[in-house]
């Protein structure tokens, strides 16, 4: 059996465990606990201490794992050890919630720090109504703009698969 | 009970207060990421200071404040066998060189400088020595430490925002499109900017300039916040993929295995 592993990866509550349950075969694997700090319990109830695991079989030979890190900085120690081996990893940003750009941004750097890996970056929550414009959050996120910055709703099976395949097209042009 | 512990869990703000408030006195012994540091209290006040390899004689000291000229500094060395800091301090004070005002406020400001590049140390390790005292050959000075706390403080908060900003030093820096022009820098930016080519990181160019990590970071975050720069990974740097990426070497077998997972997300 084969398998490879790509990485979710962005702040607290941008929407990640969505994600990988959008499109995973298995109930995503989360390890999730009640959020302690009065601050972030406004913002959800639970949230991911060590990792979420999904999985996408492709045939009897070949797997994708889809690992979630967890979004607080405190557990970012997490981080370098999920990154290992990674195919490329996307970067979650909830579009309505500015305060996060700049630990997106940071995250973003990390990563790359990391490993030379391909990646995207998903700009989630775009069906809101206060949701940032893709321009706009490209300038706050300092993206290049070789850097793909997609929409997303990380709810939407369809999306979510779209942001995916755009990742392994990145991945396709790097070995060419 | 032996006051030792690790810097992640107690910042060095946090212990010069406790050093303060309890009017300690000792040696705190800081083995940071790369050097090692003794800063040694009073009752309370900063006494001396030693980090690294500083030499933090009394006539390097001087020499590095512009109080003494290069050949005077080279003649003290040479002597440095026979007169210690303190026997040349009164030299120099009853020669009319200087006044014990003025070596004391070189001193203080040297001291307080090697403080300022522990606020950066966020790895290492600490332990205080109650019976390690300054050497006896060395001027000792009495600071209070209300103002370099608040000082230290102030720059830990500046450097976790900038060490989220630019995380590793490990990358280096390309030019935007964006032209280089009426744009008024500082000497520092300059140095910085003269040395800004995607062949060099970022911890190249501090060494180079004999910078910290702190003072190279926050002109990078300014010229990024003005999007003259972009970080980069650095040219010719070759990081081996890592082996467990694809389960095969081959690159052909890799397009078909990222081929087949397009195919299969697709279908879902």
């Amino acid at each position: 059996m084969q398998t490879v592993k790509m990485v979710v990866t962005g702040p607290f509550s941008a929407g990640k465990t969505e994600f990988i349950q959008s499109v995973s075969e298995i109930d995503v694997v989360s390890t999730e606990r009640r959020i302690s700090n009065a601050a972030e319990r406004s913002v959800k109830e639970a949230t991911t201490v060590a990792m979420d695991f999904g999985r996408i079989t492709v045939n009897d030979d070949l797997v994708l794992y889809l690992f979630g890190t967890p979004g607080q900085k405190r557990f970012d120690f997490m981080w370098e050890i999920l990154s290992e081996g990674m195919l490329g990893f996307i970067v979650m940003v909830d579009s309505t919630r500015p305060e996060t750009f700049r630990e997106a941004r940071s995250i973003l750097e990390t990563f790359r720090a990391y490993a030379p890996t391909p990646y995207v970056v998903a700009a989630n929550k775009q069906d809101m109504e206060d949701s940032w414009d893709l321009e706009d959050m490209r300038h706050a996120l300092r993206l290049d703009s070789k850097v793909k910055l997609l929409p997303c709703i990380a709810t939407d099976r369809e999306k979510v698969k779209g942001i995916l395949v755009e990742l392994l097209n990145n991945v396709l042009s790097e070995l060419k | 009970m032996a006051l030792r512990g690790n810097l992640r869990d107690f910042t060095i703000t946090q212990l010069l207060n406790l050093i303060n408030l309890a009017r300690k006195t000792g040696t705190l012994v800081v083995d940071g990421p790369s050097e090692q540091a003794y800063v040694s209290f009073r009752e309370g006040k900063l006494a001396y200071t030693r980090v690294g390899q500083d030499d933090g004689s009394l006539a390097a000291v001087l020499h590095k404040a512009n109080k003494l000229t290069v050949n005077q500094y080279r003649a003290i060395v040479e002597r440095a066998g026979k007169i210690n800091d303190k026997e040349l301090g009164l030299l120099l004070i009853n020669a009319g060189y200087l006044s014990q005002q003025d070596i004391l406020a070189n001193l203080q400001a040297y001291f307080t400088n090697s403080i300022r590049r522990l606020f950066t140390w966020v790895e290492g390790s600490f332990r205080f020595e109650n019976e390690m005292l300054p050497p006896d050959d060395r001027i000792n000075v009495r600071l209070d430490l209300e103002n370099i706390i608040i000082e230290g403080s102030r720059q830990l908060r500046e450097w976790e925002q900038l060490q989220d900003e630019i995380p590793s030093l490990d990358m280096a820096l390309k030019f935007t499109d964006r032209p280089l022009k009426n744009v008024n820098l500082s000497v520092e930016e300059w140095r910085v900017v003269s040395f800004i080519n995607p062949k060099n990181s970022m911890k190249q160019i501090a060494q180079t300039n004999k910078m910290n990590d702190l003072e190279v970071r926050r002109i990078v975050y300014g010229l990024l916040q003005a999007g003259l720069v972009e970080i980069v990974r650095p040219e010719g740097m070759v990081v081996p993929q890592s082996p467990k990426m694809f389960p095969t070497q081959d690159k052909e077998e890799q397009k078909s295995l990222v081929n087949k997972l397009i195919g299969r997300i697709r279908s879902l």
